[in-house]
C-alpha cells in the first residue's frame, strides 16, 4: 500500500462516518483558529504598542529628577540651566536638541464654556519637533513668546473640540488659563489616545508663561523633566553618558548614586516588547490547550473507530494486510483529520483576527491583528503533529490485533 | 506424484484457560494434494476452526509442522504470515466480510493491493468477477448485492491473487439452501477450471458429500480419513 492510496482509503472512511468526522475535526479547528487569532491579537497588540511608542518621537531621552531605583537623599531638581548645559554640542556631541518641560494642571474656560480641569504643559519651540506634532491650524510657540514670557498657548484638538465645539478656526480665540486670557495661536493635529495618556487634551504654553504664571515650583528655574533628543539612534548610549555627566557635575552627586533619572525610549521599547511578548505567549498556551483537548478528541474518536472495525481490521490482515499496512491506514485517517481541522481553523482563525480588527477600528482604538506567516506554520506544525502523536495508540491498538481474535469479534 | 499442497505433520494448539491448559489441537497430521477438494466436518469443539485457521496462516500451532505450497510456515513472523496468507490463500468467510463503504471491484482489488501490486489491478480484479458471474455487477456496494452475490464477491476476492488453497469457513452457512448450492456449485466449478484446491469447513453433510474426501474432527483429533 503506497501514501496514495492509503490517503484516498483515509478519506473514503471519513466520508462514510461525516458527522462524527466533522465533530472531531471541530475540536482541532476551534483550537488552531484560538491559536491564530490569540496570536494575531498579541502580534497586533505588539506592533500598535510599538508605533505609539515610536509616534512619541525618535531618539528621545527623558530625564528626570529622582532615582527610582536607589533612594537618595534630597535630590536636586532639574533646571533650566540644566537644560541649557545639555544643549552644548562641544560638551556633548550626541545630543541633538535639548527640550525642558513643565507639567501641571490648571482650569481652563472660554467665553462660552464652563472650567474644566486640565493638564498644561510649559515647553519651549525644541519641543515640537521632539514630539512629532503637527498643527493643523497656527503656528507653533516661538523661542521669542518663550523669552518675552508670552500669553500665547497651543491647544489640543480635543480642548478646542471642548471649548468650541471645533477644531477649525479656532486660532485667534482667547481661553482663559487659571483665570488669565491666553491666545490661541495653534491647534494641534490628532495623535489618538497611545499607553501613555491622551495627548489630544493638552494646552502647551510658553516654559517661561507657565513657571511664572502658572505653575508654582519652589524655584522659578526648576523644571520637571528635559527631553533629549540624540544625535541617531545609535548614539543613544552614548548621549546618555554625555548627559550623565553634565548632571552629576552640576549637582555634585557623590559617585554611583545619581540624583536623576534617564529613560530611554529602546528601554519603554524593550519593557513594551518583553510585555506583549509575554501577553502573546499567554494567550497562545491558553488557545493551545484547547488544540490539546482537540487532539485527545481525536484519540478518542480513532479509539471507537478502531473497536467499532476490529472485524474489518481482521479481514483486512486475513487477506495479507501487514502491521504497518493497518498502522499507516489508522494514522493517516487522523492526520487527515487533524490537517483538514488545521486547514479550516487557520481561515477560522484568520476571519476571527479580521473581525476583531473591526471590532477594535469601530470602537475607536486603531488596532491591526497580524497573521504572522509562522504562526500559520506553527499552528500547522502543532495540529499535524497532534493528529500524528494522538493517532499512535489507537493505531497501534489495531495493528497489533491479532487476526484470529478481529475476526471472530462481534 | 507431485508434493502436497498442505502436509501437516502433528499439530498441536494448546490455550492457556486460566490454570488449566486445553488442547483444541493434539496431534493432527494431514496431507492434501494440490486441485483436491476436501471438507472437515465435526461438532463444535472439535477443533475445526483452530484447524482452519492455522491452515489459512491466521495462528500458528503449539508444536508440529505445516509446509503450505512449499514453504514452512511454523516459525514465521507476524509479517511473513501476512505475506503468506495474501499470496497462497483465499478465504471465503461464512458472513461474507466484504467493506460495505467501497464497491465490489475495490473489494476484489484489495488483496492485490496489499501484493504491493500497481498496474493491472482492475483488470485482474474485473476478471475475477467475471470468472464468478459478477461482471454487471461491479460497481455496486455489497449493501446493493443480495446475500448470493456477496458471496460470489468475496469468492472472486479470494481468488483474484491465484492462491494455492481456498478456505471456505461455513460458506453456505448465511444463504438459503437454493443460493447455497449455487454458490457451492461456483467453487467446484473453479476447482476444476482453475485447479485451485479447495477446502471446505461445513456442519452440511449435503455439502461435504460433493467433496472428493471428508475429514471428520473430534476432541483435536482426526476420526478416519
Amino acid at each position: 500500500m503506497n501514501i496514495t492510496q492509503a490517503i484516498l482509503e483515509a478519506l473514503e472512511s471519513l466520508n462514510a462516518n461525516r458527522l462524527r468526522a466533522g465533530l472531531t475535526m471541530l475540536g482541532i479547528i476551534i483550537g488552531v483558529g484560538a491559536v491564530i487569532a490569540m496570536l494575531s491579537v498579541g502580534q497586533g497588540a505588539q506592533a500598535t504598542i510599538t508605533s505609539a511608542i515610536s509616534g512619541i518621537g525618535t531618539n528621545l531621552l527623558f530625564v528626570s529628577s529622582g532615582n527610582m531605583t536607589n533612594d537618595v537623599r534630597n535630590p536636586k531638581p532639574l533646571t533650566l540651566a540644566d537644560a541649557q548645559a545639555m544643549a552644548d554640542p562641544l560638551v556633548n556631541p550626541d545630543v541633538a536638541a535639548v527640550a525642558p518641560a513643565i507639567q501641571g494642571s490648571a482650569d481652563v474656560s472660554s467665553t462660552s464654556q464652563k472650567t474644566r480641569r486640565n493638564s498644561i504643559i510649559g515647553v519651549t519651540p525644541e519641543y515640537f519637533p521632539m514630539q512629532n506634532y503637527t498643527l493643523t491650524e497656527g503656528v507653533f510657540i516661538t523661542q521669542d513668546q518663550v523669552l518675552g514670557q508670552a500669553s500665547v498657548a497651543v491647544i489640543g484638538p480635543t480642548i478646542a473640540d471642548q471649548l468650541y465645539g471645533t477644531h477649525v478656526g479656532v486660532v485667534g480665540e482667547t481661553i482663559r488659563i487659571s483665570g488669565q486670557p491666553f491666545h490661541v495661536i495653534g491647534v494641534l493635529a490628532s495623535k489618538g489616545g497611545s499607553s501613555f495618556g491622551n495627548q489630544d487634551n493638552r494646552i502647551l504654553v510658553p516654559i517661561s508663561t507657565a513657571q511664572v504664571r502658572l505653575i508654582h515650583r519652589a524655584s522659578t528655574n526648576e523644571v520637571d523633566q528635559i527631553l533629549v533628543q540624540t544625535t541617531s539612534a545609535a548614539t543613544v548610549t552614548q548621549a546618555t553618558d554625555e548627559v550623565s555627566q553634565v548632571l552629576r557635575q552640576r549637582h555634585r552627586t557623590p559617585v554611583g548614586i545619581d540624583d536623576f533619572t534617564i529613560f530611554s525610549q529602546k528601554d519603554v521599547l524593550s519593557i513594551a516588547t518583553t510585555v506583549t511578548g509575554v501577553f502573546t505567549i499567554f494567550l497562545g498556551g491558553i488557545s493551545g490547550i484547547s488544540l490539546l483537548v482537540g487532539g485527545i478528541g481525536i484519540m478518542n474518536i480513532m479509539l471507537v473507530s478502531v473497536t467499532e472495525r476490529t472485524r474489518e481490521i481482521g479481514l483486512r490482515k486475513a487477506l495479507g494486510a501487514r502491521r504497518r499496512d493497518i498502522l499507516l491506514q489508522f494514522l493517516t485517517e487522523s492526520s487527515m483529520l487533524s490537517l483538514f481541522g488545521g486547514i479550516i481553523g487557520i481561515i477560522l482563525g484568520w476571519l476571527l483576527s479580521l473581525l476583531i480588527g473591526r471590532i477594535a477600528a469601530a470602537t475607536g482604538n486603531a488596532f491591526n491583528p497580524v497573521v504572522g506567516i509562522n504562526s500559520i506554520l506553527l499552528a500547522t506544525i502543532f495540529s499535524a503533529a497532534v493528529g500524528l502523536f494522538f493517532g499512535i495508540y489507537p493505531a497501534n491498538r489495531a495493528a497489533s490485533l491479532e487476526p484470529v481474535e478481529a475476526l471472530r469479534y462481534e | 506424484m507431485s508434493a502436497p499442497v498442505i502436509h501437516a505433520d502433528k499439530l498441536v494448539k494448546v490455550y492457556q484457560m486460566g490454570e488449566q491448559q486445553v488442547c483444541a489441537l493434539c496431534g493432527v497430521s494431514l496431507r492434501i494434494e494440490r486441485g483436491e477438494v476436501v471438507s472437515i466436518m465435526g461438532p463444535s469443539g472439535s477443533g475445526k476452526s483452530t484447524l482452519m485457521n492455522i491452515l489459512g496462516c491466521l495462528d500458528l500451532p503449539t508444536s508440529g509442522d505445516y509446509t503450505l505450497d512449499g514453504e514452512a510456515v511454523s516459525e514465521l513472523k507476524d509479517d511473513q504470515l501476512a505475506d503468506i496468507r495474501n499470496r497462497k490463500v483465499g478465504f471465503v468467510f461464512q458472513s461474507f466480510n466484504l467493506l460495505s463503504r467501497t464497491t465490489a471491484l475495490a473489494n476484489v482489488e484489495l488483496p492485490l493491493r496489499y501484493a504491493g501490486m500497481k498496474a493491472g489491478r482492475k483488470e485482474q480484479a474485473r476478471a475475477a468477477l467475471d470468472s464468478v458471474g459478477l461482471s454487471d455487477r461491479m460497481t455496486h456496494r455489497p449493501t446493493e448485492l443480495s446475500g448470493g452475490q456477496q458471496q460470489r464477491v468475496a469468492i472472486a476476492r479470494a481468488l483474484v491473487n491465484n492462491p494455492a488453497i481456498i478456505m471456505a469457513d461455513e460458506p453456505t452457512g448465511n444463504l438459503d439452501s437454493k443460493v447455497g448450492k449455487e454458490i457451492i456449485a461456483l467453487l467446484l466449478e473453479l476447482n476444476r477450471k482453475k485447479g485451485t484446491t479447495l477446502i471446505i469447513i461445513t456442519h452440511d453433510p449435503n455439502v461435504a458429500a460433493q467433496t472428493q474426501r471428508i475429514i471428520h474432527l473430534r476432541d483435536g483429533l482426526v476420526e478416519e480419513v
